[in-house]
């Protein structure tokens, strides 16, 4: 009985988790996510899904960390877009592919690149970015 | 006035096309320098300096440039301002078949509290584990035990409960990989992830 109710609760903890990719951790200004057609507002310890797309107001700013301890934050006026994620926590294989269509983006790569250096990329409109290690910024103007 | 329709026109235009682009790579905390390849169809920039950038314009390819830091914290300061907290992970240890932390980690336990309430929106896994004395079967269930423990520990403390996930290991993740039955101090232990 006890399993069971354990075992219960593991699997609504997963249930609450399970789509969820990162967490927004820093909410600056006005800042939204677009998903299935919808605009929520971002809050401190929102889950990040894939496909989400965060837009930042021209005060805005937004923090989120990933599964594999990722970091990445926009800046004011800033459209992201989580193209794709993916993240096998026992092997450290995994993918994340994020579209940066305006404003600037810092990154702080994490467990996939470590495992796989260039596992990240980051598209904008000129060009795509290969991460094999740590920190950068790009900025569009 | 029709000018300054057109100018307000041109001004959206360009701020929905943006006509430049410069990456940076960035010195981590502990100074190391990692590695950022900018690809624009066949050309190919590699940048693995210090506030090494690349900048495109218009139509051309990544050209090298060498910033200064100050220069980039003063471009990318409201960016780089809203970067979360470093992920980190901390150790506690059990009195032998308890779930009770041994005195110095009951000490470690306050200092990670500390450390918890200046996080926003902490994301908090508790994985409990245990060493090889005792059935295999009651070592799952001491190693969750454990990790409840401290979830409950860090609940009565104003943590709220949901941001908190505890589960248990068994003796199957030794740090220190031991024969079957051997009193190991390191191996009883639960490892807090905290993002």
């Amino acid at each position: 009985m006890r399993w069971t109710i354990a075992l219960l609760a593991a699997a609504f903890a997963a249930a609450a988790f399970a789509n969820d990719v990162g967490q927004i951790k820093t909410v600056k200004g006005t800042v939204h996510v677009e998903r299935d057609g919808q605009r929520l507002a971002a809050k401190p310890g929102m889950g990040v899904r894939q496909s989400d797309t965060l837009v930042t107001g021209a005060d805005g700013a937004v923090g989120m960390t990933f599964l594999d301890n990722s970091r990445v934050a926009t800046g004011p006026g800033s459209v992201l877009e989580i193209e794709r994620y993916n993240f096998n926590s026992t092997t450290h294989a995994g993918e994340f592919d994020a579209s940066l269509k305006q404003g600037s983006i810092a990154v702080v790569s994490g467990k996939m690149v470590k495992q796989k250096p260039g596992s990240m990329r980051v598209r904008t409109p000129y060009s795509v970015m290969g991460v094999r290690g740590t920190e950068f910024v790009v900025r569009l103007d | 006035m029709e000018v300054a329709l057109i100018g307000a026109v041109l001004a959206l235009i360009l701020s929905l096309h943006p006509s430049s682009e410069l990456v940076v790579v960035l010195p981590a905390a502990d100074g190391h320098v990692g590695t950022v390849v900018v690809e624009r169809g066949a050309e190919v920039l590699v940048l693995n300096r210090a506030y090494a950038a690349s900048r495109i314009r218009a139509e051309g390819g990544p050209v090298a440039e060498q910033l200064s830091g100050d220069e980039v914290q003063r471009t990318f300061r409201g960016t780089l301002g809203a970067l979360p907290a470093q992920p980190m992970s901390f150790l506690l240890y059990f009195v032998t078949g308890t779930d009770n932390l041994t005195e110095e980690s009951r000490a470690e336990l306050g200092r990670m509290l500390e450390h918890l309430r200046t996080r926003q929106a902490p994301d908090i896994v508790v994985i409990g584990h245990t060493d090889t004395v005792g059935a295999l079967e009651s070592n799952d269930e001491l190693s969750l035990q454990r990790a409840e423990r401290v979830k409950a520990d860090l609940v009565s403390q104003g943590i709220a409960a949901d941001r908190i996930r505890a589960a248990g290991r068994g003796e199957r993740e030794p740090i220190v990989p031991t024969a079957d039955g051997v009193d190991e101090p390191r191996n009883r232990r639960v490892e807090i992830n905290v993002r």
